[in-house]
């Protein structure tokens, strides 16, 4: 057989039907819901009288929408309640497993599925929601879809899909000190542009990548979106095996065996053929800042705002200029004087424990500065409990952070916790577009250590000359 | 799904390149459970103050656009969260032709799924096209789907391209469940053969 990639092995096992020139029939393994996305669909079910065709596939959470503030109280906002309620209805009707604002597993979608076991490699799974690259950390095609989709594949567990094109992006090398996945992903993405991953999959691999943690591989396959591709993959390897075992719905004993017999094949051959391929090196590569609003609006952290005069496409310089006026930034401002209302540590990107415990060592014994709020909101109660369990929740405390129940929160602004107007926020989060954590909100991606710092600064500063050991 | 095969009207140019649905329908808009009256709330944060006021700036809410049926747009349009709201809001506003370079992938096929065409032309056809918008007042375009032309008010005939597929279901209004039922056996004997790790034991 010629040599095939990742993508093609797990592409081929879920193909239903196929013809020229048309999309193909793919299975899906796992449909993950959530409250915000699902409705629409659920209504067409009702209308059309339809069933979930396997609700044992199918798993949903409340996270969008949710506040993050005492779990005890009534959620206040009456639309989000009734979104929150024909979530919980929807699933009673139709069968399907729901984790919802009490459970101790609810948490981000992308979050409790790796989690739970749920995500495993070689699957095929979907979610109405662009973060549900996420999942292609595991080796897994994972796609976000839109409403109708969610009502399709609720109908038939099935998904059209146009064959996407194959992108290699290969990292090689070992990142300093105070260099994070996030750094990487962001370094990647302001490389191949916003739309630089359009219609394609990306295959992540080389040194930089397949020495990461599962955590911080879902860091970066969860920005594959932010790079426009479809999807991001990685190949599962022994890391990806320790991280499944044990989990509650992952395979047990001679299945999980088996399984791990044929998911050691799910790696590109030798030999196999990308359409596109970009090689980068993790050496040379600094802590990450976004200065716009896009996430390819990025720089180092030593260096300055750009000039939009510096542009050569007049789209892009038109864009830039937008954005800097947008973001009430000058050209050629040092990033680190860049000055800071509030930080966010959380979001399907980085709220995973291993983002806590490292932010939680930057702050330690530390002080946030004056002026700034900042908070931390973890991915999911599982990861909040083991975060409090190891005593986090108390440096954050003591350190002057507030610490928060799980859910997507000020990602999206979709619950209570917003900017407010021309506030200026360092975030752990996926994206930086106008608006996006509150109206005339300005938004800078970073990772969660450099967050940590700036909250304690006050400012933007180099993480990698602080002491983080800890 | 309603069938598209003309589509007539005042073309609307909206110069910025990566637009995110964020922009198209803003978070606050996501929470209602209904398909339909997303059109008030198109381009919300950039179309009205804060004070819900329209901003004159806005192009939305410039009088001569005021009946626009078709948005002239930049590279890499519908960039973001999948919100299919950002669909239906275009589609509700009255906008069921797009022009631009190119679509973030999501967002393009939700556009098939009800009935809008993002139609995908070159850089530089897509400029020509803004300059000409600006030179004349009411500027429309014809598209006729069939054929897949844009016929401009010169009489001046663009051709475009589509997906053989995608087109038969936009022109016939098929619906895609329906489609896929048509495979039923297909789907069934695929199922039977899913890999022990496929499955799931909900019980646990």
């Amino acid at each position: 057989m010629a040599p095939r990639t990742l993508f093609e092995k797990v592409w081929e096992s879920h193909v239903v039907h196929e013809e020229p020139g048309r999309p193909s029939l793919m299975w899906v393994d796992r449909h993950l819901v959530h409250e915000v996305t699902s409705p629409q669909a659920f209504g067409g079910l009702r209308i059309s009288g339809r069933r979930v065709r396997r609700p044992d596939l199918t798993f949903a959470t409340v996270d969008h929408n949710v506040p993050t503030t005492d779990r005890s109280v009534p959620v206040q906002d009456p639309i989000s309640r009734k979104q929150i309620e024909a979530l919980e209805q929807n699933c009673r009707d139709f069968g399907i497993t729901l984790f919802d604002l009490h459970s101790p597993q609810q948490g981000i979608v992308h979050i409790i599925g790796p989690e739970l076991g749920i995500t495993l490699p070689g699957l095929t799974i979907v979610c109405g929601d662009s973060h549900t690259s996420t999942h292609g950390a595991f080796g897994a095609l994972a796609l976000g879809i839109g409403t109708s989709e969610v009502e399709h594949v609720l109908v038939t567990q099935c998904l059209w899909i146009s064959k996407p094109e194959s992108f290699e992006i290969r990292v090689d090398g070992v990142p300093p000190s105070g260099v994070t996945a996030k750094d990487l992903i962001l370094s990647i993405i302001g490389h191949i542009g916003a739309a630089g991953g359009t219609g394609s999959i990306i295959e992540y691999r080389g040194d930089a990548i397949s020495s990461l943690t599962m955590e911080e591989r879902m860091t970066i396959c969860n920005m594959s979106i932010e790079g426009g591709a479809r999807a991001g993959l990685i190949a599962p390897d022994e890391t990806t095996f320790r991280y499944i075992r044990g989990r509650k719905y992952s395979p047990r004993d001679k299945p999980l065996e088996e399984a791990e017999q044929y998911w050691r094949e799910l790696r590109s051959d030798q030999g196999a053929s990308f359409d596109r391929s970009v090689q980068l090196h993790a050496d040379k590569m600094k802590p990450q800042v976004t200065w716009g609003t896009t996430p390819a609006m990025v720089t180092d952290v030593t260096g300055s705002v750009p000039n939009p005069e510096d542009f050569a496409d007049p789209n892009m310089r038109k864009a830039a200029t937008r954005a800097l006026e947008y973001m009430a930034l000058e050209p050629g401002t040092a990033i680190q004087s860049i000055k800071l209302d509030r930080v966010f540590i959380g979001s399907c990107t980085n709220s995973r424990l291993m983002d806590l415990v490292a932010a939680s060592k930057v702050v330690k014994g530390r002080k946030v500065a004056p002026g700034v709020r900042a908070m931390v909101v973890p991915g999911s109660q599982m990861i909040k409990h083991q975060a409090e369990a190891q005593g986090l929740d108390r440096v954050f405390i003591e350190a002057g952070f507030e610490w928060r129940e799980s859910g997507c929160s000020m990602c999206l602004g979709m619950n209570p916790d917003i900017l407010a107007p021309r506030e200026r926020c360092a975030s752990t989060s996926n994206r930086n577009f106008e608006g996006r954590q509150g109206r005339e909100g300005r938004t800078h991606l970073v990772s969660p250590i450099m967050a940590a710092a700036a909250a304690i600064a006050g400012h933007f500063v180099d993480v990698r000359d602080w002491d983080l050991a800890g | 799904m309603q069938t598209l095969k003309h589509h007539a009207g005042i073309v609307v140019p909206l110069d910025r390149v990566n637009v995110d649905t964020d922009q198209i329908i803003p978070k606050q808009f996501l929470k209602l459970i209904e398909r339909t009256g997303f059109g008030q709330y198109l381009f919300y944060d950039w179309r009205f103050h804060q004070d819900g006021n329209p901003k004159i700036d806005f192009i939305l809410n410039d009088p001569q656009y005021k009946e626009g049926k078709i948005l002239l747009t930049r590279a890499n349009f519908g960039s973001g969260s999948s919100r299919e709201h950002a669909v239906w809001a275009l589609l509700d506003y009255g906008f069921r032709v797009l022009i631009a370079p190119s679509y973030a992938d999501i967002f393009y096929n939700n556009c098939f799924k009800n009935g809008v065409l993002p139609i995908t032309l070159d850089e530089a056809v897509v400029s020509q096209l803004f300059d000409e918008v600006a030179k004349h007042d009411g500027y429309s375009l014809d598209i006729d789907l069939g054929e897949e032309t844009i016929r401009k008010p010169t009489g001046e005939v663009l051709r475009f391209e589509i997906d053989p597929f995608r087109k038969k279901c936009l022109l016939e209004g098929l619906d895609d469940i329906s489609l896929t039922l048509h495979h039923e056996q297909k789907i069934r004997s695929h199922e039977l053969k899913l890999h022990p790790f496929q499955k799931i034991d909900v019980a646990r």
